[in-house]
């Protein structure tokens, strides 16, 4: 994909040698960004100085780039959508764009791009949105260091940050996302990576996958989101080194997997969500290396999961390790730090002598009668727990941990 | 009542119980902390401990102070001494005994590992205030009983039912009625049934603290206002402030009535 | 000095005080006498505002008792069976209740008269009956208050301090007090007592000096006289 990226650049850096500066200003030759597009030639690009443009619907048809100085404000007055890419090798760089316009029918963005290969849209500011960036049928772009600040309050009437539809290697890296529907939302789009980003304060899911493949999402960090990241009816998916906290609510979580396969999920951390990561009829997944630090619950299992495997991961005081909803257990269980294994390691070989078991009776009541969660850490449950250890009649019976670690993994 | 309170406080602080009991929470938090090295952990095996060790402890020992004074207290109502501030000043000697034995005993080992450098301290003083308020409130139960049965054995029976009904089987009731009635919102009724008991009170209270994560995961309206809001933990500070205040005001209505 | 009327006293159903009217004006020694579960501890007790009668009035020193306990500034009591805290050590005690009542006090001559200096280093926990009698008497008799109630005063006092005990309480009454006395030692009673108080179910059955009563009875034996009020009282 980078190869493809750098050819773009070669080829743009050709043709710039003849391309020519189009300015646009408040008494320039050109005072509105339309008619310097127009105007221009293709490889040209269209410099934006400090100012406030009030235009909308702007179509970009030939390979420019349009850079802001100083953040010029492209105002589009809610009426709707704002900049529209329809051709290759087109760059967008340092515009305040806000006001984009609300619709119940067409999901007006601030910048779309459609059917076009290696754009760049960088240093973009977005305020008061609908959806920001929507990448249509497009590949071989980058969307970098952007900033997508919405205000939305229902999901109904809002949109999202960064959109892809049907894209192919994409990077979305460095940029911040916050007050949308969505943070970052990928439908059919495969071998995107997805870096560095900040999605905080959306009212739905910070990233959001579906049906798409081979993706990659690293050093990202989803905060206080309805939910972290939802990666649904997609394959292959690799989830690295990213940090899901407080996502906290009614069917609240760090990570939802749901009906995944083959995906592999290291090094992150996920503390204080309501629940760590929710999986449902997930296959094939290899969990190695996280952390999970003072969730509601770390793990909740849903559905039929099988042949996953939880490997070398800190649970540390987290209110349930583990819930699990079928009698039937095919995942493994192993050399995971618990804080809440009360075992012994006597031949001090840093492995635990007895097995841990994550699953408490408690956890089956509560998903039974949520209302019970008040009853957390009694000493009536501390009891009931107990008898269930000793002997296992609701959970299932090899669901467990046989070499839990002594201590917690740096 | 400040004098019965000195001499009753002077009286347990040279009885050996209250250095047992003292060096028992000593030892544990010394335990916890070295063999832990985890603040947050032993924060939360502690809590499972003062929850249920701290009224026991407060109603045995409680039941047992009022029996063995008897004779100091009948010698006390000769005296030109108002009567509530003989029972008063009695409880709160003893209360008060046992509170300085749970703080000292947790607060050294804690001091001397680091605690005021760690950002667990408000979730220990937490459990300090919370165990400082089961002491008070276990003991006022104790004397209620104690203070209404002449009999020893029998009092020192109710004193540990009382402690099993709360500690445990209140929780079992409760569980068995959310569970039957699980078809209607309960969420009004769990909490006030939280709030009727002070065990459970005080759980809530760290619950709030350590457990936030997983209470948000309910539905409920209240309990999200309950919960989600600074007002669960006012409510809970004033709903123990209560169960403390009307025991001791029935103790000493009730020691007003009686006969000695 | 004393007042009841009509007090009456119920534990349950056992109706153990029922109209007692009484009324002591003059200064002396009163012994109150009546067999087991007549009623003398319930009546003293009630005076010492310890038990809380049922219905009645008591004025102690024209202060009506009920809700009250100032009046108790005018009281020295000595219960009938001297249990004390028993870690405390004798002199702990004696401190405690100096501070406690807040009142001048002849500890020193007591301590003496009754040789309690070799065990005030001891803990009450560690003395014997006798000694502990002698603590009891000493704290009931350390400060200067015009009524002094004395139940069963004599219990387990070796012949000395009997009589060191008598010479204390003809010396209080010299100085004009009111000294109420329970007992069972009849002896005693006749030694001492200027009026008897005889309790019989709840009511005061005879109350006059031992003259008095041995002219109603016809018995010149004192333990007769006494006996004879009882069977005569079952006669009537």
């Amino acid at each position: 994909m980078g190869k493809y990226f750098l050819l773009g650049i070669l080829f743009l850096s050709i043709f710039s040698l003849k391309a020519k500066t189009l300015v646009v200003c408040s008494d320039c030759e050109f005072r509105s960004i339309k008619d310097a597009v127009s105007k221009s030639s293709k490889f040209d690009t269209v410099l934006i100085k400090k100012g406030t443009y009030k235009e909308f619907n702007i179509l970009v048809d030939k390979p420019l780039t349009l850079k802001g100085e100083n953040y010029p404000v492209v105002d589009g007055e809610d009426r709707g959508e704002i900049i529209r890419v329809v051709s290759d090798n087109v760059t967008i760089d340092g515009l305040y764009i806000i006001n984009v316009g609300t619709s119940y029918t067409t999901d007006y963005a601030a910048i779309r791009v459609v059917k076009s290969e290696n754009f760049l849209i960088q240093n973009v500011v977005l305020e008061k949105l609908f959806f920001g960036i929507y990448l249509e049928k497009s590949n071989n772009g980058k969307v970098y260091n952007n900033k997508i600040n919405g205000d939305a309050v229902d999901e109904y009437n809002s949109g999202n940050g960064i959109q892809l539809w049907y894209c192919h290697n994409v990077q979305v890296d460095q940029n911040i996302v916050q007050g949308v529907r969505d943070g970052i939302y990928l439908e059919f789009s495969d071998n995107i990576t997805i870096n560095n980003n900040l999605s905080t304060n959306n009212l739905r899911y910070g990233l959001h996958f579906m049906f798409s493949n081979d993706d990659v999402y690293t050093n990202n960090t989803f905060e206080n989101n309805g939910a972290g990241v939802a990666v649904m009816f997609s394959k292959k998916i690799t989830m690295r080194n990213n940090t899901f906290s407080k996502n906290w609510g009614t069917a609240s979580f760090g990570l939802l997997l749901k009906e995944i396969n083959d995906a592999e999920i290291t090094g992150n951390i996920f503390t204080n969500n309501t629940i760590g990561i929710n999986v449902e009829g997930s296959n094939r997944i290899n969990y190695y290396n996280n952390e999970f630090i003072s969730n509601g619950w770390a793990l909740k299992v849903k559905g039929a999961c099988y042949a996953n495997s939880f490997v070398n991961n800190n649970f540390l005081n987290n209110s349930f390790d583990l819930s699990y909803n079928s009698k039937i257990n095919d995942n493994v269980f192993k050399e995971n730090y618990w804080s809440n294994y009360a075992g012994y390691d006597l031949n001090k070989d840093g492995v635990g002598d007895v097995p841990y078991r994550p699953v408490k009776l408690f956890s089956y009541i509560v998903n039974r009668t949520p209302e019970t969660i008040v009853l957390l850490r009694s000493l009536f449950m501390d009891i009931i727990d107990f008898s269930e250890k000793v002997s296992p009649i609701f959970t299932p019976d090899n669901l467990m941990d046989n070499s839990p670690l002594m201590k917690r993994i740096k | 009542m400040f004098k019965i309170l000195k001499y009753s406080f002077y009286d347990l602080m040279r009885s050996r119980w209250s250095y047992v009991y003292f060096l028992f929470y000593l030892a544990l938090g010394f335990v916890l902390l070295f063999l832990n090295n985890d603040v947050s952990k032993a924060v939360i095996t502690l809590m499972n401990v003062i929850i249920v060790l701290v009224p026991l402890i407060g109603t045995i020992f409680g039941v047992m102070y009022f029996y063995n004074s008897k004779e100091f207290t009948e010698l006390l109502l000769a005296l030109p001494i108002k009567r509530s501030s003989i029972f008063t000043g009695q409880y709160l000697g003893v209360a008060g005994s046992l509170t300085l034995s749970l703080v000292m005993g947790l607060g050294i080992p804690f001091i001397a590992y680091g605690l005021f450098r760690s950002n667990a301290i408000w979730d220990f003083s937490l459990l300090l205030v919370v165990g400082a308020f089961l002491t008070l409130i276990f003991t006022a139960l104790s004397f209620n009983i104690a203070l209404s049965n002449e009999n020893k054995i029998k009092g020192f029976g109710y004193a540990v039912l009382l402690w099993l009904f709360f500690a445990v089987i209140y929780d079992g009731l409760f569980l068995l009625s959310l569970i039957i009635f699980e078809d209607y919102p309960l969420d009004k009724y769990s909490l006030v049934a939280t709030m009727l008991n002070p065990v459970d009170l005080s759980r809530t209270l760290i619950l709030l603290k350590l457990d936030i994560s997983a209470l948000m995961g309910y539905t409920g309206a209240v309990f999200k206002s309950f919960f989600g809001t600074r007002s669960g933990f006012f409510i809970s500070i004033f709903m123990l402030i209560l169960w403390t205040l009307i025991p001791l005001y029935n103790l000493i209505r009730k020691a007003n009535k009686k006969d000695f | 000095m004393i007042k009841i009327e009509d007090l009456h006293k119920k534990f349950g159903r056992n109706q153990v005080l029922s109209g007692t009217n009484l009324s002591i004006k003059s200064p002396g020694i009163y012994a109150v006498l009546g067999p087991n579960g007549s009623g003398k501890t319930t009546l003293i007790k009630c005076i010492l505002g310890m038990v809380i009668p049922t219905s009645g009035e008591i004025e102690v020193e024209g202060k009506a008792v009920k809700k009250n306990w100032k009046y108790r500034q005018e009281i020295n009591y000595l219960p009938q069976i001297a249990n004390f805290p028993g870690n405390l050590r004798v002199f702990e005690l004696i401190a405690m209740i100096k501070d406690l009542r807040q009142k001048p006090s002849q500890d020193d001559v007591l301590i003496s008269s009754f040789g309690l200096a070799p065990y005030l280093n001891n803990k009450l926990a560690s003395l014997s009956g006798g000694t502990r009698q002698k603590v009891n008497i000493l704290l009931a008799f350390m400060f200067n208050s015009p009524l002094i109630i004395l139940d069963e005063p004599t219990t387990g006092l070796d012949p000395a301090a009997l009589i060191s005990l008598k010479k204390l309480i003809q010396k209080e009454k010299q100085q004009g007090k009111t000294i109420l006395i329970t007992t069972h030692i009849m002896q005693f009673v006749e030694e001492m007592a200027d009026t008897i108080i005889y309790l019989l179910e709840g009511k005061i059955y005879f109350k006059g000096t031992i003259k008095e009563l041995k002219e109603r009875t016809g018995e010149n034996n004192f333990d007769h006289a006494i006996a004879t009020i009882a069977t005569n009282f079952e006669n009537v």
